[in-house]
């Protein structure tokens, strides 16, 4: 518990930081919001232009008007749309954000039961076939542009072989599904989605995973696990695996921010109304509240999974708990 | 220094780093020449020949205005390198200074700045990237600075780390006796010590601008039309899906070979530099 109190209190310069750059980002525009309705109205005088100013506090020094920003984050007020809809931005993002973190965790599910065994065989037969050509996918894999492996998948199975959907949520009809049929049909439009997303995070874990497994097998404790006559089964899965898993916990914390940035490429790709796609949408038409609550929310949610990881990684590994 | 004679022979002997230093050489060989090279004007738009499928005269096929790929795509290499570039000269000073000032001075220094580093790693980069274009508009200049200014945490983070251990070697020490000015010894006796690993995260970090910037332009907030960079090339692509794969698929094999020449340039002059560190 304290540890938890602790970390929660570290978190906040961190805050507070993020709000100040994000501030910054905001004051980085040519002209302040008012232009918009002020620059082509030809009933505008000098006058008008400066009541508008200070009915938005325009005309405050900077950090007034940071403080004042700060204390609608903090309310969780992001302002009102600057699109068509006019709608709060809160309730924007709030609508979309289930579909991203769904995907997101399924990506990550799919990025563990993968890399995890293909790092753990690659290390324990060293310089072997498999190891051999899975490095070299990896590295592959590296370089590979996530938008064109969408692209390319999008010919092969939505095109070519006609078997997935190729944009979307889910289907025109999908209202008439039944149950089951529904689910079906979300599944479909989500499995090129999720392999997109996880591929990147696939070549970078199975390798982490990898050098991980090579690391905790030269330690003397696995020496002497095999000196007791274990059989080689229980020393690679009990003994190395158990450690060598552990900094993955670091890892998924880090991945975070990768993850959610990501889902402005494959949601825009693929048409998947997530929190990705609006700020790309917001993005493109110059929706400054939307692109400011999201970008803090994002940041945001980067903080929560460290936070999250760090809780799992001291339940783990009580060492954390004892030495900090 | 670190770039001896012992660097150039196992440089020499790694195959990974030669063939990444080709596909480089290659790379910069087609950006300078691309004049020469390509068989047809990048913007040459021939309406007889719209979505044709590759054939000997246009090897690589045509886009909806009938320009030839392979052209465009000879133009986009130098777009992508001096974007990958510029950026990572950026982000690499940016890193530097910042690193050592921490990494030398310590205390609430090092403190203000690692917190910092920390924030700036809380944002997931594409969200910064793209909110900071949307307020100052997209254009091939605004790429390369906001990339740099988006991706110098790890250099300083390296540059930190190497600092404090050089700090504590004897010539340091030594110089700091003598009374020694602290630009000289950051300069002259730590810095040229720190710029191994720089030079390592610098070769992937061109890697992963090329991957940005690509990234950036496919979604039409980076290299606009009609200057050709790979990354709008494939949007030609996305929308032409259905009835014109040769748009989608050559495009992104450039962005790849590029990449995975840095990739592998960079891991080579990293195992050159110190052989034990292998794996």
């Amino acid at each position: 518990m304290r540890f938890l109190i602790k970390r929660i209190a570290l978190m906040i310069p961190t805050l507070i930081g993020i709000t100040i750059i994000s501030f910054a980002v905001m004051k980085m525009a040519p002209g302040d919001p008012t232009s918009l309705m002020t620059d082509l109205n030809p009933n505008m005088n000098e006058e008008a232009v400066k009541r508008i100013r200070a009915h938005y506090g325009l005309d405050q020094p900077w950090h007034v008007q940071y403080i004042k920003w700060l204390g609608n984050m903090v309310a969780l007020d992001f302002g009102k749309s600057f699109a068509a809809d006019n709608r709060p931005v809160l309730d924007k993002i709030s609508e979309r954000i289930p579909i991203t973190i769904l995907i997101n965790i399924l990506s990550l599910i799919l990025i563990f039961s993968v890399s995890i065994p293909i790092g753990v065989f690659s290390a324990v037969k060293q310089d072997s076939l498999f190891d051999r050509v899975s490095s070299l996918i990896v590295f592959i894999g590296f370089a590979v542009p996530t938008f064109w492996l969408a692209l390319l998948l999008m010919i092969l199975f939505g095109v070519k072989l006609d078997w997935l959907p190729i944009s979307g949520f889910r289907s025109l009809n999908y209202s008439y599904l039944t149950p089951l049929g529904q689910i079906l049909d979300i599944s479909k439009h989500l499995v090129l989605p999720i392999f997109v997303s996880a591929f990147g995070g696939l070549a970078g874990m199975s390798r982490y995973m990898r050098s991980n497994m090579l690391e905790v097998i030269r330690q003397d404790y696995i020496t002497t696990a095999r000196a007791k006559g274990l059989d080689e089964r229980t020393v690679i899965f009990k003994h190395a695996l158990r450690n060598a898993l552990l900094p993955l916990i670091t890892i998924l914390g880090l991945s975070v921010p990768g993850l959610i940035g990501g889902s402005v490429i494959f949601e825009t790709i693929f048409a998947i109304p997530g929190m990705g796609q609006l700020f790309y949408q917001s993005v493109m038409m110059r929706d400054y509240p939307t692109i400011m609550g999201i970008l803090v929310i994002g940041a945001a949610l980067t903080l929560f999974g460290n936070l999250l990881a760090d809780l799992l990684y001291s339940w783990a590994d009580p060492r954390i708990r004892v030495s900090d | 220094m670190f770039l001896n004679d012992d660097f150039v022979r196992r440089m020499r002997r790694n195959g990974m780093a030669m063939a990444g230093l080709g596909i480089v050489v290659v790379l910069f060989c087609v950006a300078i020449f691309a004049n020469q090279l390509s068989p047809y004007p990048p913007s040459h738009i021939d309406t007889t020949n719209i979505l044709a499928p590759p054939t000997w005269s246009h090897p690589l096929g045509t886009d909806v205005l009938g320009r030839d790929v392979l052209s465009r795509m000879i133009h986009g290499a130098g777009v992508s390198l001096s974007v990958g570039f510029v950026a990572v000269g950026i982000s690499t000073l940016i890193g530097m200074i910042l690193g050592a000032v921490s990494g030398y001075y310590g205390g609430l220094m090092d403190r203000i700045v690692m917190r910092f580093v920390d924030v700036m790693l809380c944002f997931p980069s594409f969200f910064l990237i793209l909110a900071v274009i949307a307020f100052v508009g997209p254009s091939i200049w605004n790429i390369m600075i906001v990339i740099g200014v988006t991706s110098w945490m790890g250099v300083a983070r390296l540059v930190r780390a190497e600092f404090l251990s050089i700090r504590e070697r004897d010539f340091v020490q030594a110089a700091i006796s003598q009374g020694a000015r602290d630009g000289r010894i950051i300069f002259l006796h730590i810095l040229p010590n720190a710029l191994a690993p720089v030079l390592v995260a610098a070769t992937l970090g061109i890697a992963s601008a090329v991957l940005i910037e690509s990234g950036l332009s496919f979604l039409g907030i980076g290299v606009q039309p009609p200057d050709p960079s790979w990354g709008n090339m494939l949007t030609e692509g996305k929308d032409n899906i259905e009835i014109a794969w040769w748009l989608s698929v050559y495009p992104g094999m450039a962005i790849l070979t590029t990449v995975m020449g840095y990739n592998m340039l960079g891991e080579g002059i990293r195992d050159s530099l110190d052989p034990r560190l292998r794996r």
